[in-house]
């Protein structure tokens, strides 16, 4: 197979691109005293999602609910303990599917720090070019792929293909992984905080470029982001995490427009105003975000929600379909037992 | 209202061996008791270097400083080691990023607390203790009795910071520094803390300085915004002004590039480039080369910060 050249379109549009199913990751660590006992953080628990052709899919939550722990997960640089995942209708790292390696040609990571992800003793065009040599392109040929990529994230070859990392700004080694991003042609990107560091000024040139790149080279987005304003600009579809879980996930009009998770709204509700006229009074929610090792039974929202009832640390709830998107919350569970539940 | 800070034309350099950085380029303004001013820049322009100075945290042997900076009439850039340290314990406080720095991870939160209440007002063991549960209490942490017994690693990020601010305040400051309190905050915990630190400023009528990158942060808890690019303020002005119509093309441009609800399918506004080195004092608008007004007599000389309106001052030659 060659594997430079664009990926053909295998099922159609109406196949997803990547459908995970039941990914797990669960992380042992030392506890107690001596670190004798094995306590476990469950990072990811029973987590499925899809992501269409050609979208832009959300993640947000908040430290440490397991947003990096899925884009790893979907790239195979941590193995899931439980789950599937099929990459255009090709089951991955089975039998009579996909390999990893190949999983990780068509999909791609950019991180946040820009910095770590270099290596400092190559200069740009020998990372650019470090990829697409190894998978056997011709010296001349990778030379004229990194003047393109390079052309593609704003930067004259001329100027910066012969640099260092230590010579660029953050904003412009952030287009340098983006163009290695792009070096074996994937399309799929995982976007993992990848703007968070940049100064606003900076991240709005960046975000114009991946919007430009994804018309351009035909791509699929899953933007990772504890920025709520940036996800909404970009994202079509969201997906709110809190504790290793899906809370809620749906259309980006819906999310924002009319959220239904209790932790959805709080989360929404707790962005700094932006005008002086309509300050915060009061905080959505009080306390924070409990310890992912050992989280809460039933319902893990249910020790800050203010609509909890016995019912939530009974039963986990499910992430059921509401009017437009789904949700994981009792109180939208017909005859789930909760006060606010119509009847089954 | 009566300025009980007053910075003038305030520069500060570092030295290295093998460079030199113009941090602060001739920094002015001024503070009235129980007001907050919010600092607004992006990475580098100097905002954390202008907050130490007024604590004068700078190492000694490598900085270089000029200007003036007068709390309540006493200039801190001439203290003596004695003034510097009661300004430091008694006067002026700060709270940080990363509250870890602030204590010692041996130490019980109400030991720490309490020690520094012992120290600044002589009370005994016994009641410097009662007062650090009082300031858990003003903090609004739960259970505050228990919590001087936990260590600094046994709270969450949130409770840690307000234990700082606790800390903070135990020496009844009349001035904050804030320095990025919230920044590595989850949403839904920096909105609390935003929350409690206006309301202590208001309860004790605080002078509050408030250093951040983030907007959306400076309009919660400000009065007044100047916005520092590459160690100067170019604009400062009523936080209502500086939002509704900032003058400088940076502040223009900084607010315009700002994702906020509403902006979906829009192309953003940018600033092309990059902030400059600061190796070199520029001999004229630091923004110039990012400028897109850019005229002649912007590189000739540095533009003045000028006022254009009563408390609305901006520093470029298109202002009037
Ligand atoms: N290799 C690991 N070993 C042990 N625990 C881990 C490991 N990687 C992640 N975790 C834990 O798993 C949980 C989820 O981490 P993850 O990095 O996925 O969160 P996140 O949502 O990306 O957070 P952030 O917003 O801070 O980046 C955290 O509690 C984290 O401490
Ligand atoms: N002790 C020091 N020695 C040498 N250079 C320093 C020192 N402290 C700060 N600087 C430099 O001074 C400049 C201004 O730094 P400062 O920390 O004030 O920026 P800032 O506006 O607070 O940025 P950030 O948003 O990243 O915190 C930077 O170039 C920084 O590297
Ligand atoms: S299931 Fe219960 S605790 Fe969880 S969000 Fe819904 S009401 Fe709140
Ligand atoms: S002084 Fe000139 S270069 Fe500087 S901001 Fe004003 S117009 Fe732009
Ligand atoms: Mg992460
Ligand atoms: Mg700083």
């Amino acid at each position: 197979m060659d594997t430079l050249l664009p990926i053909q379109d295998r099922g159609g549009p109406a196949q997803p691109l990547l459908l995970a199913t039941g990914l797990r990751k669960h992380f042992p660590v030392a506890g107690g005293l001596f670190g004798r006992t094995t306590k476990v953080v469950r990072a990811v628990d029973d987590l499925s999602l899809s992501v269409a052709k050609g979208e832009t899919l959300g993640v947000v939550g908040e430290s440490g609910c397991g947003k990096s722990t899925v884009a790893r997960l979907l790239i195979r640089l941590l193995k899931p303990d439980k789950g599937t995942m099929v990459l255009d209708g090709d089951p991955v790292d089975e039998p009579h599917g996909i390999t990893v390696n190949e999983l990780r040609r068509q999909v791609q990571m950019v991180f946040q720090d820009s910095y770590a992800s270099l290596n400092p003793r190559l200069t740009i065009a020998e990372t650019l070019a470090f990829a697409p040599r190894a998978h056997g392109l011709p010296a001349a040929e990778a030379r004229e792929r990194v003047r393109d990529l390079l052309s593609k994230v704003g930067l004259d070859p001329a100027n910066y293909a012969t640099r260092y990392p230590h010579e660029l700004s953050g904003g412009q080694r952030q287009r340098v992984n983006i163009a290695r991003a792009l070096a074996l042609r994937p399309r799929l990107i995982i976007l993992d905080e990848a703007v968070s560091a940049l100064d606003k000024s900076v991240e709005a040139q960046v975000l114009n470029m991946l919007v430009d790149l994804k018309t351009e080279l035909d791509l699929t987005y899953v933007f990772i982001s504890h920025d709520l304003n940036v996800v909404q600009y970009l994202s079509d579809r969201v997906l709110v995490m809190y504790l290793g879980k899906i809370v809620e996930l749906g259309p980006v009009e819906a999310i924002y427009g009319n959220p239904q998770h209790p932790y959805t709204r709080a989360l929404l509700s707790a962005r700094p105003s932006m005008d002086p006229r309509k300050r915060t009074h009061e905080a959505p929610i009080q306390g924070d975000p409990p310890n992912p090792i050992d989280p809460p039974s039933g319902c893990r929202f249910r020790t800050r929600c203010p609509f909890a009832e016995d019912v939530c640390a009974r039963v986990e709830p499910p992430l059921a379909d509401a009017q437009f998107q789904a949700v994981a919350c009792h109180m939208r569970v017909a005859g789930s037992g909760h006060s606010k539940a119509m009847a089954a | 209202m009566t300025n009980m800070l007053q910075v003038r034309d305030l520069h500060v350099t570092f030295v290295t061996p093998d460079r030199t950085v113009h941090a602060v380029n001739g920094v002015s303004f001024d503070l009235a008791r129980g007001e907050t001013l919010g600092i607004l820049g992006e990475s580098g322009s100097g905002k954390s270097v202008t907050l130490r100075s007024i604590l004068r945290l700078h190492p000694e042997h490598r900085t270089r400083w000029s200007g003036s900076i007068k709390l309540e009439g006493d200039e801190i850039l001439d203290m003596a080691p004695r003034a510097l340290s009661d300004l430091r314990g008694q006067r002026v406080s700060m709270i940080f990023q990363e509250p870890a720095t602030a204590f010692d991870p041996v130490f019980t939160i109400g030991q720490q607390i309490a020690e520094t209440v012992r120290r600044h007002t002589g009370k005994s063991e016994t009641e410097s203790m009662k007062r650090a549960k009082d300031l858990l209490e003003m903090v609004r942490i739960p259970s505050p009795a228990q919590r001087l017994k936990a260590y600094p690693h046994e709270m969450s990020g949130g409770m840690r910071q307000r234990a700082m601010i606790a800390l903070a305040l135990s020496c009844n400051p009349t001035l904050l520094l804030a320095d990025e309190p919230t920044t590595a905050l989850d949403a839904t915990v920096q909105i609390q803390v935003l929350l409690l630190i206006r309301e202590l400023q208001r309860e004790f009528n605080l002078g509050v300085i408030f250093v951040t990158h983030d907007i959306g942060v400076a309009v919660e808890v400000s009065d007044r915004i100047g916005v520092m690019y590459a160690g100067k303020l170019v604009e400062m002005a009523p936080v209502e002004r500086m939002v509704d119509a900032p003058q400088h093309p940076y502040s223009r441009g900084l607010l315009a590039s700002t994702v906020h609800d509403g902006m979906r399918g829009q192309r953003l506004e940018s600033i092309p480039g990059a902030p400059p080195d600061l190796a070199e004092v520029p001999s004229g608008c630091s923004f110039a080369p990012r400028c897109k007004f850019v005229r002649p007599d912007c590189t000739t000389a540095v533009p003045a910060l000028r006022d254009i309106e009563a408390a609305h001052a901006v520093r470029c030659v298109l202002a009037a």
